[in-house]
């Protein structure tokens, strides 16, 4: 039987269109008090009084805290946690979930208020009375680098640390000294609001019997979560049981520990009543993580021929108020990624971390290798017009192993590539897209002089994901490990439960999970039931996050079905009474070679385990197996994208009239949710390009906090797009898997961008600040006719 | 995104809701579609005391052949306006600007009445009633007004429509066979216009209103000037933001917008012409 590579529609998807889901907002329980949050209007100052008096008068209100008042009730044992420390020096300012003293960012906590309702709440948050003494606003990357203010004033500096990955410092400098060609580009990366279906939520209930919380979070990691609650507010771990129900969508905006979980959990622990709070879209602006926030520069080397002979790169990342969870690493998980599908002989890279006066960051889709691939596959296009070839040639004279297939192939970033096979890949991308086509009425345009120009833009990217070999995640200092647990058993009635580590939250992990489990085991996919994301029921597991789940998660699943085979093998020898070497297992019954009357299907098999009337000598009662895999290597997924824009040289409007990628993630265990997940990568990338950016003033505050102004794009903006795909296995794990959660994302601001650049390349225009808005566009035109009219004017 | 507390009442006729004004003073607003004010409501933009609903009075939404005009209903959705055949006949631009208006769902909540009473500048409906030369019908205690468009936009958000009076109709002139254009200029399809621009021109006469370029839905006179006294297409066009004080925020500065006026004032006269 293969389900396995077979498009099939997702079990949760009748769920979710009949809205029968239960998410956090949704579960109610009595006595429920739900928090209003007294947040900072400035974006750096001293507080220096907080009068609760009115708020806590008013009816319905149970209780206001200050952050002062909550530190003197000793709730909390250590600040918040950042899991990566990724330097030994990095400076770590503390992070409690509710100020006391000095405020950090717009939006960070100053006071608690405890109501009867969500209504209530607000109201009193709004009278509680807080005063600041403004201090000097660090307001972005740049200032926080070359400006006098300091975001935290104990600080005397912003900067937070500083990583450098320079394999061969000597051979990058001759590299550079040598080169015929050399290229260096400045991109900034901005800031992304991440804007998950569902906002984030808690609901915090105290067992009635004391002692016990559950918490019910909006959240990608609820094992991370458990861990690290623990480890901040001293309560027992075995205390405390965190569930993630429906969850809405995350992109990694929910993987990480925020003040409204540590407060929820507390309070609910101190005062024995359940205690909720749902963010809205705008709270969601300022108090929810963001993504990117990088200055880069890249420097190409090449020889005569474009052929790349070192790559250099310094990364100035935005860390924002504090530390989050993984914040400082982010940039890091990109840093070996700026040498993409190319072959690099030498290779730097360092990355300086400032603390600014914003909302901190952190992991969003693609977490560092969006802006990697970005700026290798930005400054290839710019190599492609310094030689003198188009961007396809430029890319095919770099590919590793000449654009062959290869497998384990050690990179100059120090990676161990599992496998790729480029060439193909790219050819498949520019025949789907009709590039010669599209390249001929480009040139026709431009020769009638139309003022719609046509522009064509290539990404072939490669990324990281399956993370991690546990092994490979301490050497570059980050907190815990990257394996999976799974736990597979047949039921007595002949139904198999799996026991995922994984926690979906959009992805579709309950079919993922079902197929393999029905190839393996040969059972109807509907016969499996997937339990997930309750620490109570799934105690181990690291989560979902970096396209991680299948490639690591779903190949735990595989292992542990193997070993479920295993004995069950045994068990159907003993009662066939037949040797097990000379069972063969096929679409779910066992058969004694030679002999095919002598059968046994796989459920009979668990019923003898269950009854256990009749083991073998020792073995012990029930077919169920638990496996956790860490994987020997990440997974390294690439593909090839080609963006069609049309840019209004009149308006600088920016249309994106085709979009073509092939992806290859390996085998494909669901190609359904393969090319859903590519839908919705691609048009979180075309985001960063042409709509979304987080915009401040000089006094810190977001301009675009709304869905009003902060543009995430909806399904009118983007054209039907065409997918394909190739297959190369993975060699990293028995599955031939890669993932695909993060790939559409970081393949396609770089090719949208391109194609805007290619676009108006006529005009001189090598580079376009993201996003791209039509006024950015036009006022880009409108200077490179000025400095072409300057310059023919000499 | 939570609103402040507030009583609300609900109302089955013109005369109700104005007597409930005048019970409320100040104090009160009145609420169609409710697409305009539960925003500023929930940002507490705006925080009423009380709510005068008067979505559901079903005598205040119709389309109406009356003679030399198109009588519409203040509570007329803007679905209705966009799907109506007589419109769609006599006065096309109308039923085209409201297709335009954010989207299905926007459409069928919001109100052709709470629209032009909003006066806001970043709307589409409003630049379309001063290009057509239209007229609304205010009702007070006193009873009934018209209020031609072009005195009705006072400032940012204010209106001619006084607190104690409520926006029962809206007069659109018939121009079955007048050339017409709406340019909306926009980054996603549901958003306002970053400028939008609304021309007719029926028998050498122009009408010209310009979307977000000042404080108030704005009707573009040095254009219809220049226009009156001969000017072409691309002279006209070019005087597109003459006294016009457009907003900054980040779809584009002022001198993007004066630009952007320009093409779409082209644009539009060119396609009203053909
Ligand atoms: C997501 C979204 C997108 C939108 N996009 C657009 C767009 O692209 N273009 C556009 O033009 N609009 C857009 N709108 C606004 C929408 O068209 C509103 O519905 C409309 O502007 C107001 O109509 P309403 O019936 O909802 O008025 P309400 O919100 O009920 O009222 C608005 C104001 O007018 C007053 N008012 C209402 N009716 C009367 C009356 N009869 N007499 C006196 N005063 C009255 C109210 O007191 C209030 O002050 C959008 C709205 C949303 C939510």
């Amino acid at each position: 039987m293969t389900v396995m590579g077979t498009p099939r529609l997702r079990k949760e998807d009748p769920k979710l269109l009949t809205g029968e889901n239960k998410f956090v907002d949704d579960i109610h329980v009595p006595g429920e008090l739900w928090m209003g949050m007294v947040r900072s209007p400035m974006a750096h100052a001293r507080v220096t009084s907080v009068d609760t008096s009115v708020a806590a008068g008013m009816d319905g209100v149970h209780a206001v805290y200050t952050g002062a008042e909550l530190n003197d009730m000793g709730l909390w044992a250590a600040p918040l946690p950042c899991a990566w420390p990724v330097t030994d020096d990095m400076v770590n300012p503390p992070h409690y979930p509710v100020a006391a003293e000095e405020v950090h960012h717009v939006g960070e906590i100053v006071a608690v208020v405890l109501a009867d309702t969500r209504y209530g709440a607000v109201d009193a948050a709004e009278v509680v009375e807080v005063e600041y003494e403004p201090l000097p606003v660090v307001p972005s990357i740049a200032a926080a680098r070359d400006g006098d203010a300091v975001a935290h004033s104990d600080l005397d500096s912003n900067k937070a640390y500083h990583w450098p990955l320079i394999p061969d410092p000597d051979a990058l400098e001759a590299a550079f000294a040598s080169a015929t060609h050399t290229i260096k580009a400045e991109f900034e990366q901005q800031r992304l609001i991440p804007a998950a279906m569902e906002p984030r939520g808690v609901l915090a209930v105290p067992s009635p019997a004391g002692g016990d919380v559950t918490l019910y979070s909006a959240t990608q990691v609820p094992h991370i979560l458990k861990v690290m609650i623990a480890a901040t507010t001293g309560l027992s771990e075995s205390k405390l049981r965190i569930v993630a129900p429906a969850v809405g969508g995350g992109f990694g905006a929910k993987l990480n520990v925020n003040p409204d979980e540590l407060l929820s959990v507390t309070l609910a622990n101190k005062l024995g009543r359940a205690i909720r709070w749902t963010e809205t879209r705008s709270e969601a602006a300022f108090s929810t993580h963001q993504g990117r926030g990088q200055l880069q520069t890249i420097e190409l080397a090449a020889d005569g021929d474009g052929k790349l002979t070192g790559v250099r790169v310094h990364l100035d990342a935005d860390m924002g108020a504090y530390m989050m969870l993984i914040t400082p690493g982010v940039p890091l998980l990109g840093s070996f990624l700026y040498t993409g599908v190319y072959d690099v002989p030498a290779f730097g890279f360092t990355c300086d971390g400032y603390f600014t006066n914003l909302t901190p960051t952190d992991a969003y889709r693609g977490a560092g290798r969006p802006e990697a691939s970005y700026a290798i596959e930005r400054a290839m296009d710019l190599l492609a017009n310094e030689v003198g070839v188009g961007p396809d040639e430029i890319r095919r004279r770099n590919y590793l192993a000449g654009g062959g297939h290869f497998e384990n192939l050690e990179t100059a970033s120090t990676l161990v590539f599992d496998s790729g096979h480029y060439s193909p890949n790219l050819d498949a991308a520019l025949e789907l897209s009709g590039y010669d086509q599209l390249r001929a009425e480009q040139a026709k345009r431009r020769a009638d002089g139309d003022t719609k120009h046509l522009g064509i833009g290539l990404c072939t990217y490669v990324e990281i994901c399956g993370l991690a070999p546990s092994r490979a995640l301490g050497g570059l200092n980050y907190g815990a490990g990257g394996w999976e647990h799974a736990t597979v058993r047949f039921l007595p009635t002949g139904k198999v439960e799996v026991v995922s580590g994984s926690t979906p939250h959009g992805q579709g992990h309950e079919t993922a999970w079902s197929m393999i489990v029905a190839d393996k085991l040969g059972v109807d996919p509907d016969d499996v039931t997937v339990l997930h994301s309750d620490t109570a029921i799934s105690p181990l597991g690291l989560d979902t996050y970096g396209s991680r789940s299948l490639s690591v998660g779903g190949v735990a699943i595989a292992v542990a079905c193997d070993k479920v085979i295993d004995k069950a093998r045994e068990i159907a020898a003993h009662q066939l009474e037949a040797n097990p070497d000379d069972l063969d297992f096929e679409a779910g019954t066992f058969a004694v070679k030679g002999s095919p009357d002598k059968t046994m299907p796989i459920q009979a098999v668990a019923f003898g385990a269950f009854t256990a009337h009749d083991l073998p000598d020792g073995m012990e009662p029930n077919l169920q197996e638990q496996v956790t895999w860490d994987p020997p290597n990440f997974a390294f997924p690439f593909g090839s994208h080609v963006a069609v824009v049309e840019v209004d040289e009149e308006t600088g409007g920016v249309e994106l009239l085709d979009y073509t990628a092939i992806d290859d993630c390996g085998n494909q265990v669901n190609p359904l949710i393969v090319e859903g997940q590519v839908h919705g990568g691609i048009v979180q990338g075309v985001a960063q390009a042409l709509w979304e950016g987080a915009s401040y003033d000089a006094d810190g505050n977001c301009r675009n906090p709304s869905l009003l102004d902060y543009l995430v794009p909806s399904a009118a903006e983007v054209p039907n797009m065409k997918l394909g795909s190739t297959t190369t296995p993975s060699t990293s794990n028995p599955l031939g898997v890669k993932g695909v959660g993060e790939a559409g994302t970081i393949g396609s601001a770089a090719a949208v961008i391109n194609a805007v650049c290619d676009a108006l390349s006529p005009m001189g225009i090598t580079d376009m600040p993201m996003p791209a808005s039509p006024a950015t566009v036009w006022n880009a035109i409108q200077q490179a006719k000025n400095n072409n009219e300057n310059g023919g004017g000499q | 995104m939570i609103p402040a507390a507030f009583d609300y009442v609900e109302v089955d006729s013109a005369e109700a809701a104005i007597a409930a004004l005048g019970q409320h003073g100040d104090e009160a607003k009145l609420m169609a579609g409710g697409h305009s004010l539960l925003p500023l409501m929930k940002f507490r933009l705006a925080s009423p005391s009380v709510v005068i609903d008067i979505g559901r009075i079903a005598d205040l939404s119709y389309i109406n052949d009356a003679g030399d005009h198109v009588a519409i209903g203040a509570l007329t959705k803007h679905r209705a306006v966009e799907t109506n055949e007589l419109l769609k006949s006599q006065v096309p631009m109308l039923a085209h600007v409201a297709s335009q208006v954010g989207d299905p769902s926007v459409r069928h909540r919001g109100t052709i009445g709470g629209s032009i009473a909003h006066g806001d500048p970043a709307s589409d409906l409003p630049a379309a009633l001063l290009a057509l030369g239209g007229s609304v019908v205010a009702k007070g205690p006193n009873g009934d007004r018209v209020i031609p468009a072009a005195d009705l936009f006072t400032g940012f958000l204010e209106t001619a429509v006084a607190s104690d009076e409520m926006l029962t109709e809206i007069r659109v002139p018939k121009a079955a066979g007048a050339g017409w254009s709406y340019q909306k200029f926009n980054r996603r399809a549901q958003d306002w216009a970053s400028v939008g621009v609304a021309a007719v021109r029926n028998n050498g006469a122009s009408g010209v209103a310009l979307v977000n370029m000042g404080p108030t839905p704005v009707v573009a006179t040095a254009v219809q000037d220049a226009l009156a006294s001969g000017a072409d297409v691309e002279a006209a066009a070019a005087l597109a933001a003459d006294g016009m004080s457009p907003p900054d925020d980040l779809n584009g500065d002022p001198a993007y917008r004066a630009h952007l006026a320009q093409v779409l004032v082209k644009r539009a006269l060119t396609e009203a012409a053909a």
